[in-house]
């Protein structure tokens, strides 16, 4: 008689969910907690802003304090007397608080990073698939027509395109969406060029599913993650390009709390009013890395085979 | 090889071509009248009529668009509205400014960035290794006008008392005359295209002052160009220097490095014979690929430091509305990104075979 043995069941593993992986690994990378911290802390700044100061961002507080034009910074805690009112990060040439300032432009930083993004990703996804999915013809006037895009340094681009739409901070968001389109563009190509080949593509065209489906609903969703880790990059380089727009003159105009209008205005002064260049300066440093610590750590923890390679790909 | 070049340079035409044609279209949609604009408000419509036609500007968008293309090609970028001289003048004049700047940042971002890569690689994890990282994100996060003032103000301000001290802008220190080549060398009655060329070398203040031997000069316009040149160079370098200690760490791990480890060759031996070359191929494509950034780059300095270069000549022209400066300056600049890339493509193919061979 044969003995029975029982068999060890090994314990149910927990299904595999790639995004929860991804997230435990997001959660590991130093850098994406620094990022996400000092972005926390920015969108805190941002939402809170009314609250945080008591000042408005575009008064000139002439006739309601006793401040002096381009006034240092007066914190109590630092030995600034008494009867002085507090201003952080001191007076501006217009005798406005800069703090408020600071904070109210983290908002305007915020969006701007989000709403050029989405521009450049909406229209460089659609011409990505477009040409990675179609080839011939199509692919090779989108793409050289990327190429030429491409051609330009990005300022210089979005500078050309603000000046034939005319200065103001919604022409330079748009001039900077256009500048960043190709880089998507080609991101989703690629990736559609290594998609569409495979085999469950070839079983949804098979079962007559038509070419916007596919493009939709098979191929987009597997080709997001080059795009997420892009996307997240491409908010930095927005805001760089926007403040530099600005700081030219091109970009949000005055009053507007716009931390490169900010620095513009006031660079003459660097020699008697540092302050007035070194916070919103830091403000627009400390918001880019943020994003890009964010977005090395998301691509560390989304697609593992890019690890280990630094920020090459946007220069 | 050859056959490769040709190849890598046909490829590039149409994308040439493409940049004429975008520049030319820039100009032609730019807003406003460009005869009011160079004349004033107060040009009556028979000045103007007599001013659109002298440019041509009455003739259809195509026409106009072959006879700039054939001017182009024969070298003639048109006469600048508002200056009255010719865009190749201007650009013979301001070029030698960024020039200047850029060889200068990226001779700073190379010869800073490798050698924090490699020592960033070669110590992995170290402490040394990990302030070069968190230096290089902040370095490729800081707004370059940001970091030319705040340059300017610790060098020029706060160290002002030191021998770190250094001139916040400009290219000479008032006072100082560099005089111009033709002078040096007696060719006062040179015209056209060698006059030209004379005074494009002679605003290329180095290689000016290094040819006539006036060295106080010399030291003078290195001093000035410190900073802006570290303004501009600390983008690429920040990249240069993560693109190098990434790429360093790919080879080091390959077995060939350990092979000529094993057979008992010096760690020097190793890291700068065998794995420094294949480790520079991807360095020198990002190289190739930060000059479009240095350009950009170069706009914000050249205001921040009150530099009189191709950017803030390219911003004032944007500004007054002078299209074929605007035409002129673009397609320069594009045309030499370009180049640029065709480059780094041909000694990316010279260090690498495997490419020029697929």
């Amino acid at each position: 008689m044969q003995t029975t043995e029982a068999i060890p069941i090994a314990p149910r593993a927990r299904s595999f969910n790639p995004y929860w992986e991804a997230f435990r690994r997001l959660r590991r990378s130093k850098s994406a907690i620094v990022g996400t911290t000092i972005l926390a802390l920015l969108g805190f700044a941002a939402i809170f802003a009314p609250v945080l100061s008591s000042y408005d961002p575009t008064l000139p507080l002439i006739g309601v304090e006793n401040v002096t034009k381009r006034g240092p910074p007066c914190i109590h805690l630092l030995g600034c007397p008494s009867d002085q009112p507090e201003h952080y990060f001191g007076i501006d040439g217009n005798v406005r608080d800069v703090f408020s300032r600071v904070l109210y432009g983290a908002r305007l930083s915020l969006i701007i990073g989000l709403t050029t993004v989405s521009f450049a990703i909406v229209i460089g996804t659609g011409l990505g698939l477009l040409a990675g999915y179609s080839g011939g013809q199509a692919d090779n006037i989108i793409m050289r027509f990327m190429d030429v895009l491409q051609a330009f340094p990005s300022l210089l681009l979005a500078i050309a395109i603000v000046t034939v739409l005319g200065p103001g901070l919604i022409n330079a968001l748009l001039a900077i969406g256009i500048v960043e389109i190709p880089t998507f563009a080609r991101v989703l190509r690629a990736s559609v060029l290594s998609i569409k080949e495979l085999d469950y593509v070839s079983a949804s065209r098979a079962l007559g599913g038509s070419s916007l489906h596919i493009m939709l609903r098979r191929i987009l969703p597997n080709a997001l993650t080059p795009l997420i880790v892009q996307g997240t990059l491409g908010i930095a380089t927005a805001i760089l390009d926007a403040a530099a727009l600005s700081f030219l003159g091109l970009g949000a105009q005055p009053p507007t709390p716009e931390w490169g209008l900010m620095v513009g205005q006031e660079y003459k002064n660097i020699f008697n009013a540092p302050h007035l260049t070194f916070f919103p300066g830091i403000a627009l440093m400390l918001t880019v890395l943020s994003f890009n610590l964010l977005g090395d750590g998301l691509r560390d923890s989304l697609d593992p085979r890019l690890a280990q390679k630094g920020f090459e790909g946007r220069v | 090889m050859i056959q490769y070049i040709i190849r890598r340079i046909l490829y590039s035409l149409p994308v040439l071509l493409g940049i004429v044609f975008v520049t030319f279209t820039l100009a032609r949609v730019l807003p406003g009248d460009p005869c009011r604009a160079v004349l004033g408000e107060k040009a009556t419509d028979q000045v103007c009529d007599a001013f659109i036609k002298r440019n041509g500007l009455d003739k259809p968008i195509p026409t106009q668009f072959v006879i700039y293309l054939g001017q182009v090609l024969k070298g003639d970028l048109g006469d600048s509205f508002r200056q009255g001289r010719s865009s190749v003048a201007i650009l013979a004049e301001r070029l030698p400014v960024t020039i200047e700047l850029a060889i200068a940042a990226m001779i700073l971002a190379t010869i800073v960035g490798i050698p924090l890569g490699m020592v960033s690689a070669y110590w992995r994890n170290s402490p040394l290794d990990v302030v070069t990282m968190v230096g290089a994100n902040i370095g490729v996060s800081t707004p370059v006008f940001v970091l030319g003032l705040l340059l300017e103000y610790l060098f020029a301000i706060i160290l002002k008392d030191t021998f770190l001290r250094l001139p916040p802008s400009g290219r000479l220190t008032s006072g100082l005359v560099l005089p111009s080549l033709a002078q040096a060398w007696g060719l006062t009655n040179l015209t056209g295209a060698g006059a030209t060329t004379i005074g494009f070398l002679s605003k290329l203040y180095i290689f000016n002052a290094l040819v006539t031997g006036h060295w106080e000069i010399l030291a003078d316009v290195l001093k000035h160009l410190i900073l802006p040149a570290a303004a501009v160079g600390t983008i690429p370098m920040a990249i240069i220097a993560r693109m190098t200690r990434s790429s360093m760490l790919d080879v080091l791990g390959l077995d060939y490095v350990r092979t000529a480890r094993a057979k008992g060759l010096r760690v020097r031996q190793v890291i700068f014979r065998h794995a420094l070359r294949n480790a520079m191929l991807p360095v020198v494509t990002v190289i190739g690929l930060s000059m479009g950034g240095l350009l950009s780059g170069a706009v914000l300095t050249e205001t921040v430091f009150n530099l009189a270069g191709v950017g803030r000549t390219l911003y004032e022209s944007i500004s007054a509305r002078d299209y074929t400066v605007v035409q002129a300056f673009t397609l320069v600049i594009a045309v030499f990104y370009v180049s640029v890339n065709l480059l780094v493509d041909v000694l990316y193919a010279f260090l690498d075979p495997r490419i020029r061979l697929s």
